[in-house]
């Protein structure tokens, strides 16, 4: 299924704060687990993760950290902050009120299945 | 294929990479560390280093919108080439035919406003009052032109003009008449003219920021634009001061009278130089680019020293409860001074760098000495007005006193959170871009309310 480049973008923040919530992590381990989260639906193009992950960094949303784990090469790390919590409340409850409406508007529908 | 020959693919890909305006060092490393990451992957699942290689690098998108998006959130870092995805490209160093017209226009302007005044053999008042009511408007309307306004958007940047033009020009100012010379106005009527461009300069705003006065963003490029344009103009006015000397001193042998000739050239110089700076800015900005910054860096850190001992010795030897008028008036500018270097160096700012720098350490000795003196000033205005009751002028100044406290206080307290990474930068200098309309009240207030609120005395 090809999900919309509007829908895709709208939900990348969310997104991208929850997987957050689970832990610290880094860009690429950040797009691995959207892809495992959607099963591989939501199509990103990787590299627009970073001016994104850049975008809640300066929003106070996440705080960064460069660090050199023991085998490798220097690795930015990302971590969620309270603002950022806040925000992931915010967004969610946005979605909330668009599923909502949307499965008030197709009884029957996918949606309203997945529910079930 | 070896291992070498993919890391020169990898070295090849970051140095094309390099070349895209808005990506930086930083993100280069991060794009590259996922690049990696991608590719053991997708070798591990099999495929050779050169299979690997090009679906890593197609994954990550291509090099164009990468580089607007990373440009579109780290406008900073682009403002240079002023690019992002809806703009049209900016023409890089064109457009000097339009800048010359603007300027050849407020240059004849100003002349036609000389003549008819009789400067420099008489000193008319209206003609200070509407100074930058002449020049001021041929800026407006170049960046208008350059943002292509709608119709309805050059009519809303026009209406401030008409509205100081009537003001100035009807309002009663107190023994005015067209013989009238500048050392004889009236109070109001001096701050009326000394406000008025500052007034008006905040106009410009609205063109230069395409009538979207609301984003934040663009008002730090205003602010930038501002700092930029004030660089220029004063090496364009050091230039023009050479000239002017050279000038004098080759027609010293001839009949030819310097004063006729500086009265044709100065003015219309000073006025072209308006366009001629914001030109400048808008199209030459790799060369500020590298000086600005520098500059603030020089500048900031000595600004806090002379502050820093200045409120000490004030503090300590008691001088701060009664100052008299004069230092009064030059510590105003200097606080102005002060809050328009740490805006203009936070416009500056290296967006990418989220944690403080000794820099910001710095930014913030200056704004609370900045705090201190503006305290000890306003006191002192406080006591002058307890004795002696409003004047327009001590009206002005506490006005202008009490402008800047708000901003430093609370400009200082973020700053103080930021450094103990309480806050983010990003609160800092939305407080100063949402404070921007304060000082455009301000100014306009002197402008219009005060002379009636004094009976233009």
């Amino acid at each position: 299924m090809h999900i919309d480049k509007d829908l895709v973008a709208a939900s990348a923040t969310p997104l991208v704060l929850a997987i957050l919530t689970e832990g610290e992590s880094y860009g690429y381990a950040i797009l691995k687990r959207v892809r495992a989260l959607s099963g591989g639906e939501l199509e990103w193009t990787d590299g627009m993760l970073y001016p994104l992950l850049h975008r809640l960094q300066r929003l106070g949303y996440v705080t960064t950290e460069w660090r050199t784990p023991p085998e490798g090469r220097r690795r930015k790390y990302y971590a969620i902050t309270d603002e950022g919590r806040a925000a992931l409340t915010g967004h969610q409850q946005q979605w909330a009120a668009v599923t909502r409406a949307l499965r008030d508007v197709w009884p029957g529908s996918v949606m309203a299945l997945g529910e079930a | 294929m070896t291992v070498d020959s993919l890391e020169g693919q990898i070295a090849d890909w970051r140095a094309y990479v390099a070349t895209a305006p808005g990506v930086n060092g930083h993100d280069l490393d991060e794009l590259e560390d996922h690049l990696r990451h991608q590719i053991a992957e997708l070798t591990a699942a099999g495929l050779s280093d050169d299979e690997g290689f090009l679906i890593a690098v197609k994954r990550l998108g291509d090099v164009d919108g990468l580089s607007r998006e990373y440009a579109r959130e780290h406008s900073s870092r682009l403002w240079k080439q002023l690019l992002s995805a809806h703009d049209e490209p900016t023409r890089v160093s064109g457009g000097w035919v339009e800048a010359l017209a603007f300027a050849l226009g407020v240059a004849v302007a100003i002349q036609a406003g000389r003549i008819a005044a009789g400067f420099p053999d008489e000193e008319p008042t209206w003609f200070a009052r509407n100074l930058s009511l002449i020049v001021l408007p041929f800026l407006a309307a170049y960046f208008a032109r350059r943002r292509r306004l709608e119709i309805r958007r050059w009519v809303v940047t026009a209406v401030p003009f008409v509205l100081g033009a009537v003001v100035v020009n009807v309002y009663p100012w107190n023994g005015s008449s067209a013989t009238e010379a500048f050392g004889s106005s009236s109070d109001t009527e001096v701050l009326a003219i000394l406000a008025l461009p500052v007034a008006l300069w905040f106009v410009i705003a609205y063109p230069y920021m395409g009538g979207l006065l609301r984003a934040h963003e663009r008002r730090m490029d205003f602010v930038r634009f501002t700092g930029e344009w004030f660089i220029y103009y004063v090496l364009i006015a050091l230039g023009g001061g050479v000239l002017m000397g050279l000038t004098a001193a080759i027609l010293e042998p001839t009949d030819v009278d310097i004063d006729q000739v500086a009265a044709w050239v100065v003015p219309s110089g000073a006025a072209g130089a308006v366009v001629v700076a914001a030109w400048l800015v808008e199209s030459k900005q790799r060369v500020v680019e590298n000086m600005a910054p520098v500059l603030t860096m020089l500048f900031t850190p000595l600004f806090a020293v002379m502050l820093a001992s200045a409120a000490l010795v004030y503090a300590v030897t008691g001088l701060g409860g009664a100052f008299d008028r004069e230092l009064v008036g030059v510590l105003d500018a200097l606080l102005v001074v002060v809050l328009a270097l740490v805006l203009y160096g936070m416009s500056a700012r290296d967006a990418s760098t989220s944690s403080p720098s000794w820099m910001d350490g710095i930014q913030l000795g200056a704004v609370v000495s900045a705090l201190v003196l503006d305290l000890m000033v306003l006191g002192t205005m406080v006591a002058r007005i307890g004795d002696l009751g409003f004047t327009p002028n001590r009206t002005a100044a506490l006005g202008l006193n009490l402008v800047l406290l708000a901003n430093l206080a609370v400009a200082g307290w973020l700053a103080a959170r930021f450094l103990a990474r309480r806050t983010t930068f990003h609160r800092l200098e939305r407080w100063q871009t949402t404070y921007l309309p304060v000082f455009a009240l301000f100014a306009a207030a002197v402008v219009v309310v005060l002379p009636p609120l004094f009976g233009f005395r």
